[in-house]
């Protein structure tokens, strides 16, 4: 009861204290006047009568002090006293305390930085309700690209119903292209990104739409009227934020298309499920209609049941994979997912893992990359500190001897460190918000989630919680040598030569190397990515990335029967590849329906006829359907020869496959010098003549293996779409207009599709990487930075503490040069051991970021030796400023000083 | 002179400002502190300035209460009183001294066999 009364009441004190010191000091002056009284009346003399009074009341002060400690939070007043003095020490101290502030906030900075990007892509949920029990179903990776990591309808129908460890299984139609949408609102029809997802897409992610609703079972029906659900951004931007626009209809791929809903700005397709990628609307995947026959086109998601636990979803899984058909009109099909190289076919795992999970090993990277940023700040300030206390140390000595305890000493120190590393915070969160926005509107790098990055709650908790582990990390050894110091020594030492000036020096000098250390280990990291990030560059892709673009061309071939459908496409693209390569600095064009690097999709493995299949074969290659040119335009090499426009419907069908592929295939067939050329190829019906064996294309990233491929005529296979590519003398954007132009001269309902660089396809495939090189590259930098600023600090101050020495040495007829060489000699040695020790340190860590280095050895000797180099210069360069200050010393004024 | 005086023990000052305030009613600081001298018969080593601490100290647990009035001469004054739960503190402060005090007297008039 009592002691709760008393806190309050000592609560309210601590904010009364001006008004109860009044009432204290009125109370006491009181006290004293009738003590005087009594004494006078006793007959004592008024002075004597006051003397006797003071003495009977006993130190004032005391008093004073006893009557605030019993009253309220002595300990806070101690600390307003702290911070009070901190900002008149610091304050007195400019330089010192914004170059301190400058070094902390670009640490901490840095720090909350990539842990908002660590919190974003690792440790937050994904951003859908309960999103832990959200589970990526879907075959291990392997050589035939998409096709080979999707199922077909009948597989998803047979998997929802065999399978029991979900709540519900949904998925979306993997083959969703970029602008496949176009809108027609009147003038150019404008090109959109729509995802076709299964019905119970929204339901299963948790998702509501922020206006309207989601979809219904009855949306994704035959001869459903067309609806569609719009995301917040193309809402505004095409859109206008309509408020009304719920049940409005507008014309869509030529069908007059209903609005039924706008997601929330929180929902972003792209940035969960294809990172790097623009996602404008979704529309509902009609299961039972021609996609039935389409094949592998679907990617599965479940949410588990309550309670179910991964390891029951894989067995269930595996129980339920047998009863999945590739086409229930194909028994044999049944059960073809159940094996898979050897392993399940079916293998569901965390959606966040399939996510975000390859990005782990790089995100401790950059969060280890910063950590050592932060380290090297401390060391920093942490020598700064030193040299202050060193230049303090009789004031402390002064505070010491007039009654300050050591704890008191101690205290106020750690509360300088603490306001210099609280301010340092602030000031990084602000440059952290800067590089946070930033981050979050790179829209073309493909990493997932980087639209939600933002700076949360648990940023900010991260940022105190490193700002003061900062505080008491750099502020620990300044504290503990100014604690332990020799009173008496403090007060005599003039600071000069003697013994405990050079045991200072030895820390800084110890600190300095660790610092330099530091350094070397983030360069030599930086230095490895950016070697591997060259070699990625230089891979040989099978085509030719420089001056070529593509677009994609609308076109519309629909006719009664297939040779009449056929007959018009043909008449189409080669109106279309004729008019485009009469334009002034195009030197070569062609049609194929996917690009490399971009969507893919596989048909089985075609055999050679005649030559027994074996039980398993390591794969499928890439289809891609093509017009005569396509090849030439991409840069890629042909032995044999091109389709030409006579491989047509009633000709002989044909086919050209990769080199890679075609090798495998001799391994079976034993042609005639193993050369593929003019062997004929099972691909259904009465088969196909190989006429060419092309360069193997890197069709899925840059840095893994090639694949196969096997290249089909636009006019004997049915292509998906049709990417026009162009190789060009000029640049390809000075030609983007006239090909426009020509295409809707051709078909007026062609979209304003964008004209891309073949080499952005090649820049977003890498744009993970360079991101990473990026910051780490930016992070050695700034160690670099840091450890020069070091290394700097402390040769000016061991210059400036011998000013006197060096004074002496010149007189006695020392030339300049030699004190400016010892200086440098001293610098040279911290460096040398510094990068000793960096590179020792630095073979381990190489050794651990090995899996993210490409086509670079860990102990890359140029890597190592371009590190020492460099920081070599930097600390000679560091070093050559005081070095220069030494050898203009006047040795008349040094001796004259002190 | 000051060796001779009994230093004083750790809440003792508060158990007599309450015994005080009983035994004379409301009292300033002066005279709460005069008035502990006199009867200790100057015995008690006190810093008058020490009841102060004291004084704020039970003030703040609700056990005495202050105000500001006049002196018999006319003065202005803080006078402080006891309250209710100050009397009930006081008696149980009260009756752990008396309690302890005996102990303390039996323990020190032990004899050397340990009898008393």
């Amino acid at each position: 009861m009592g002691a709760v009364q008393r806190a309050f009441a000592r609560i309210r004190s601590f904010f009364q204290k001006p008004a109860l010191d009044a009432d204290l000091e009125a109370e006491i002056a009181q006290h004293l006047e009738l003590a005087i009284e009594e004494h006078i009346q006793r007959g004592l003399a008024p002075s004597e009568a006051r003397r006797q009074a003071m003495i009977r009341f006993g130190g004032m002060d005391y008093a004073k002090y006893q009557h605030r400690e019993a009253r309220g939070f002595m300990r806070l007043d101690i600390l307003l006293q702290d911070l009070k003095y901190t900002f008149r020490t610091l304050g007195r101290d400019r330089g010192f305390t914004v170059v301190a502030v400058l070094i902390l906030a670009l640490g901490i900075g840095a720090n909350i930085a990539v842990f908002s990007v660590v919190n974003t892509l690792l440790l937050r949920p994904l951003p859908f309700n309960d999103a832990n029990r959200l589970l990526w179903i879907a075959p291990p990776p392997t050589k035939c690209g998409l096709s080979c990591a999707t199922y077909s309808t009948d597989a998803y129908d047979e998997f929802r119903m065999y399978s029991h460890a979900y709540q519900d299984v949904s998925g979306y139609f993997a083959f969703s292209g970029p602008g496949n949408l176009s809108l027609n609102r009147g003038g150019a029809p404008i090109p959109a990104t729509s995802i076709d997802v299964i019905a119970n897409f929204f339901e299963l992610l948790g998702v509501q739409p922020a206006m309207g609703r989601a979809f219904r079972h009855e949306d994704a029906l035959n001869g459903a009227p067309p609806v569609i659900l719009i995301t917040d951004a193309w809402w505004k931007t095409q859109f206008n934020a309509d408020s009304n626009i719920v049940g409005k209809a507008f014309d869509m791929n030529g069908r007059q298309t209903t609005v039924i809903g706008v997601l929330p700005s929180t929902f972003d397709f792209g940035a969960v499920f294809s990172p790097g990628s623009k996602v404008d609307a979704i529309t509902p995947l009609n299961l039972y209609g021609p996609p039935r026959d389409w094949g592998n086109i679907i990617t599965m998601i479940g949410r588990l049941k309550p309670g179910v636990t991964l390891a029951q979803a894989q067995s269930d899984a595996i129980a339920a994979a047998p009863h999945m058909c590739w086409n229930n009109k194909n028994p044999q099909s049944c059960g073809s997912y159940a094996e898979h190289k050897g392993e399940g076919g079916v293998v569901p795992v965390p959606l966040k893992e399939y996510v975000s999970g390859k990005l782990h090993r790089s995100l401790v990277v950059l969060w280890s990359a910063v950590g050592a940023i932060l380290l090297i700040a401390c060391v920093n300030l942490s020598n700064l500190l030193l040299a202050r206390a060193a230049a303090r140390s009789k004031e402390f000595a002064m505070r010491g001897a007039l009654g300050a305890s050591r704890l008191r000493i101690v205290r106020q120190l750690l509360t300088e460190s603490l306001v210099l590393s609280i301010s340092g915070a602030v000031v990084g969160l602000g440059l952290a918000w800067f590089v946070v926005s930033w981050l979050a509107h790179q829209g073309a790098v493909a990493l997932p989630l980087l639209s939600t990055l933002r700076i949360d709650g648990a940023a900010l908790a991260w940022t105190l919680l490193i700002a003061v582990s900062a505080a008491v990390l750099f502020g620990f050894l300044p504290g503990l040598r100014m604690a332990g110091g020799n009173l008496h020594e403090s007060l005599k030492d003039s600071g000069l030569g003697s013994g405990q000036s050079r045991k200072h020096d030895r820390i800084r000098s110890i600190l300095v190397v660790s610092e330099i250390a530091l350094a070397c280990v983030l360069l030599v990291g930086a230095g490895l990515l950016l070697r591997s990030f060259l070699h990625v560059l230089d891979v040989d892709l099978g085509f030719q990335p420089a001056r070529a673009a593509a677009i994609q061309v609308d076109y519309d071939d629909s006719a009664p029967t297939s040779d009449a459908r056929t007959a018009k496409r043909a008449a189409i693209f080669q109106q279309v590849l004729a008019r485009t390569a009469a334009i002034p600095g195009v030197q070569a064009v062609g049609i194929s329906d996917y690009l490399p690097l971009g969507h893919n999709r596989a048909w089985g493995t075609p055999w050679p006829i005649g030559v027994k299949r074996p039980e398993k074969t390591p794969g499928s290659p890439l289809v891609y359907v093509v017009t005569p040119g396509y090849l030439h335009a991409m840069g890629t090499g042909i032995r044999g020869r091109d389709f030409t426009w006579d491989d047509g419907p009633k000709s002989q069908s044909v086919v050209m496959i990769d080199k890679a592929f075609a090798h495998y295939l001799a391994g079976y067939a034993h042609w005639p010098n193993d050369d593929a050329i003019g062997q004929m190829l099972d691909t259904g019906g009465s088969g196909s003549r190989i006429v060419g064996v092309v360069d193997d294309v890197h069709e899925e990233s840059t840095e893994g293996d090639t694949g196969w491929q096997i290249y089909y005529p636009a006019i004997q296979a049915g292509p998906s779409s049709a990417q026009l590519v162009v190789r060009t003398t000029l640049p390809p954007a000075a030609l983007a207009g006239s090909v426009l132009s020509t295409l809707r001269d051709i078909n007026p309902k062609q979209t304003a599709a964008e004209f891309k660089p073949i080499q952005m396809l090649v820049d977003h495939a890498n744009s993970s990487r360079q991101f990473f090189m990026f910051l780490v590259a930016a992070f050695a930098a700034l160690g670099v930075l840091l450890a020069a600023l070091g290394i700097y600090g402390v040769i000016s101050y061991s210059v400036t503490q011998r000013t006197q020495e060096i004074g002496i040495r010149m007189a006695l007829g020392s030339p300049r040069s030699k004190v400016q060489f010892d200086v440098l000699l001293k610098t040279l040695r911290l460096a040398t051991i510094g990068i000793a020790g960096g590179a020792v340190a630095s073979l381990f860590v190489s050794r651990a970021i090995a899996a993210l280095l490409f086509d670079t050895a860990p102990n890359d000797p140029i890597t190592f030796a371009a590190m020492v180099v460099l920081i070599g210069i930097v600390a000679l360069l560091a070093g050559y400023i005081p070095a220069r200050r030494a050898s203009r010393i006047n040795p008349i004024v040094a001796l004259r000083n002190n | 002179m000051g060796e001779s005086k009994l230093d004083l023990l750790q809440g003792t000052l508060d158990l007599m400002v309450l015994q005080t305030l009983v035994a004379i009613g409301a009292q300033h600081g002066y005279g709460i502190a005069r008035r502990i001298e006199q009867v200790s018969g100057d015995e008690v080593l006190l810093n008058q300035g020490t009841i102060y601490a004291s004084l704020v100290r039970l003030q703040q647990r609700g056990w005495i209460a202050a105000e500001w009035g006049t002196s018999d001469n006319n003065r202005k004054a803080k006078f402080y009183s006891i309250t209710r739960s100050g009397r009930k503190q006081l008696a149980k402060d009260a009756a752990y001294w008396q309690r302890l005090s005996d102990v303390m007297g039996r323990v020190l008039s032990m004899n050397s066999e340990g009898n008393l």
